[in-house]
């Protein structure tokens, strides 16, 4: 039984690699074509109406969400495991605490954003403001990334230094001492009651706004996609610069990324800051769409399936992440039965993958390779540990 | 900061403190045990204790144990508490060991693969028991499929009386147990892994896998053994948990486990008698914070003792290794 899913995986990816390769030996024209028909693909998703498709709109069973509220979340999701692939797939950085930083990004435009908020109201008492006086949502997305890549960096400096197991377990608690501070902190945060009123592109949510309402989901999918799009061309451009190569140089070996002139700590504290600052934009865009966020919104668990995602996408690939958001997102919306037992499927998916196989659904080559030499090191030397 | 509260009743959050961080240091030595020989987190080892609570609760509901119980049935249910947690625990941990860590070993994986893998099987238990075994004291019988993520209590088997008083500080029978009890488990530990043919395997894999193996010491079954004693240690603070605490949940292991690691990490991971000290130092603390801030920031300070502890000394307070002559 176990072979048999071995060779049918094994066929799988044989056939990808195939399908990769052959894509890379297409014309430069050819590709752009595939890829801006992708694209356009992706913005006609919310609207999906193609006969024989249409089965895959969770609103198309009883009781399903809204689609282009499922896709939104989807686009966040992915968002984020892009932001985490920095950290744990390039950089090799097990990061447990990603909420942390999505919170930090949700808080910052809801405290900076909202005329309900502890913060906006100090201001405005402060400098004699009106009372409908608030940030704009376009400097609260300044705030928010600047909030977070600080976060980061608070994070990182003193951890970057520690072993990798350490520093999994040492972000696991960062993340939820985030939580507990927004809970327990009731003049900044407004603690359990959390805040409402957040503002998305038009300022805070109300009947008159044309475009970025309350009930239709469609334009925060266009929003968090285009957003998405504009984050993987970056984080690209970055994997193929010297930046990327020396992620990729410290993941695999430190010491020698350090002889040869790689300065790791550095670059850790990079990998972190830009992840944090990805984070930060998902958790924006997603207060901003809910326009009301409490702290058990950011529960501890929710950092478990973040890295759920990237691991069984296949880490260090793009493409395999966002597989993996997408799945994880998708599949509880669309299956509802399953919605109950998901937990549990992500723990098995998690466990499965990992001693099945440990470089993902759609692995990134550089990664396979690391792996199998640490295995035919293994099989050179059974005695060690 | 409530300086007055703290120092008018020193003695008293000393004494809560102790009795709590004594299952810390049981729940710890699982950890201690597993990285002094394996030099990797067993994330998963929570759920250890979780399973343990659960076993407890199991055994007591079959024999129908009802509130304040007699003496010598007191005593009884205590025993097969044990029994069963120690049985259920142990199991579980060695057989995560079998599903999770060991295919990785073969395979010389890097050590975060084995963090991830323990964090699935962790959530993979927490769920099979919130899914699972809902209610098993309301029902006679597990209710298959049912929901229940929910608090379940457990019968009082030794009702909390104050024993005797110290210049204002009453010690209750309940803090008194569970402290010798916890000291006792860790000496006869301590004693198993110092004094014995298998604790000297156990030391000898610790220090060098390699010599160790040319010496004749069964590596896959030190490992065994390993996990078996932590999955113990953690059975007994699970009794201890129960018959202090009265309640379980299948998510309860989460929180606790991430501070017996603290208090594991705090004493010195992989050495014995330091998740001893880590643990009750960490208890102490962690009650003087509650005083001195309130109570709803209380696991924030333990998280902030580990950052701490990690960043200025992370080999803990007595220093790491299981493998030195006297640890």
């Amino acid at each position: 039984m176990i072979d048999k899913i071995r060779t049918a995986d094994r066929r799988r990816v044989s056939l990808l690699t195939s399908v990769g390769d052959r894509f890379r030996a297409l014309p430069k024209w050819q590709r752009g074509l595939a890829l801006l028909a992708l694209v356009a693909f992706l913005y006609y998703l919310p609207l999906l109406g193609i006969p024989g498709l249409t089965w895959l709109r969770t609103d198309s069973i009883a009781g399903g969400n809204n689609w282009a509220g499922v896709l939104f979340v989807c686009a966040i999701y992915v968002l984020v495991a892009i932001g985490l692939n920095v950290v744990v797939g390039l950089a090799g950085l097990l990061d447990l605490g990603y909420i942390g930083f999505f919170a930090i990004g949700a808080y910052s435009v809801a405290l900076f954003g909202s005329v309900n908020s502890p913060v906006v109201k100090w201001i405005q008492r402060e400098f004699d403001l009106p009372e409908t006086w608030a940030v704009t949502w376009a400097i609260c997305l300044f705030i928010a990334i600047v909030l977070t890549l600080i976060s980061g960096v608070l994070l990182g400096w003193p951890t970057l230094r520690l072993r990798g197991d350490y520093l999994a377990i040492v972000t696991l608690g960062f993340g939820e001492i985030i939580r507990i501070v927004a809970r327990n902190s009731n003049g900044l945060t407004n603690g359990p009651q959390g805040i409402s009123a957040i503002p998305g592109p038009e300022g805070p949510p109300s009947a008159e706004n044309q475009v970025f309402g309350l009930i239709d989901a469609k334009p925060w999918y266009w929003l968090a996609i285009t957003a998405v799009l504009l984050m993987v061309f970056a984080v690209r451009r970055l994997e193929h610069s010297r930046v990327g190569r020396a992620w990729l140089a410290v993941r695999e070996d430190e010491d020698a990324a350090a002889v040869m002139g790689v300065y790791p700590f550095k670059f850790k504290l990079w990998a972190f800051a830009i992840g944090a600052a990805l984070g930060g934009l998902s958790g924006f865009l997603f207060a901003s769409r809910n326009a009301f966020i409490d702290p058990t919104q950011f529960n501890v668990n929710l950092s478990i399936l973040f890295v759920a995602m990237v691991v069984v996408g296949g880490s260090g690939n793009m493409v395999g992440v966002s597989l993996g958001a997408v799945l994880l997102a998708y599949l509880p919306e669309r299956f509802r039965e399953i919605a109950d037992y998901r937990w549990l499927a992500f723990g098995l998916a998690m466990v499965l993958v990992m001693i099945l196989r440990p470089q993902g659904l759609i692995p990134s080559r550089r990664r396979t390779r690391e792996l199998k030499d640490r295995a035919a090191e293994a099989e050179e030397a059974p005695a060690h540990v | 900061m409530n300086f007055d509260e703290l120092f008018g009743h020193l003695g008293q959050h000393t004494v809560d403190g102790l009795s709590k961080g004594a299952i810390y240091a049981l729940i710890a030595l699982g950890y201690t045990l597993v990285y002094g020989v394996l030099r990797l987190i067993n994330f998963a080892h929570s759920e250890v204790f979780m399973v343990g609570t659960f076993a407890v609760l199991g055994v007591w509901t079959a024999f129908g144990v009802e509130n304040n119980p007699p003496a010598g049935q007191a005593i009884l249910f205590l025993v097969l508490g044990l029994i069963a947690a120690a049985v259920a625990s142990g199991g579980t941990a060695l057989a995560i060991e079998r599903i999770a860590y060991r295919p990785l070993r073969r395979k010389n994986a890097p050590p975060l693969i084995f963090l991830i893998t323990a964090i699935g099987l962790s959530l993979v238990l927490v769920e099979v028991f919130g899914l699972l075994l809902p209610d098993v004291a309301g029902g006679a019988l597990p209710s298959l499929f049912g929901r229940a993520r929910q608090i379940v209590g457990m019968p009082t088997i030794i009702n909390q009386e104050t024993l005797f008083q110290i210049g204002g500080t009453s010690i209750t029978n309940i803090q008194v147990i569970v402290f010798v009890s916890a000291v006792v488990m860790m000496a006869l530990l301590d004693w198993f892994i110092n004094r014995t043919r298998y604790g000297r395997g156990v030391r000898a894999v610790a220090q060098n896998p390699e010599t160790a193996a040319l010496m004749g010491v069964n590596q896959e079954r030190v490992i065994m053994l390993i996990f078996v004693l932590g999955g113990i240690m953690a059975g007994a603070a699970a009794l201890l948990w129960s018959m202090r605490f009265g309640f379980t949940q299948n998510s309860i292991g989460f929180v606790l486990g991430l501070k017996a690691f603290t208090a594991a990490v705090l004493g010195g991971i992989g050495n014995l008698r330091g998740a001893l000290v880590g643990g009750l130092f960490l208890g102490i603390v962690e009650v003087y914070g509650a005083t001195l801030f309130a109570s709803n920031w209380e696991d924030v300070i333990a998280f902030v003792v580990l950052i701490v502890v990690l960043m200025f000394r992370p080999t803990g307070l007595l220093g790491e290794s299981l493998g030195r002559a006297r640890a």
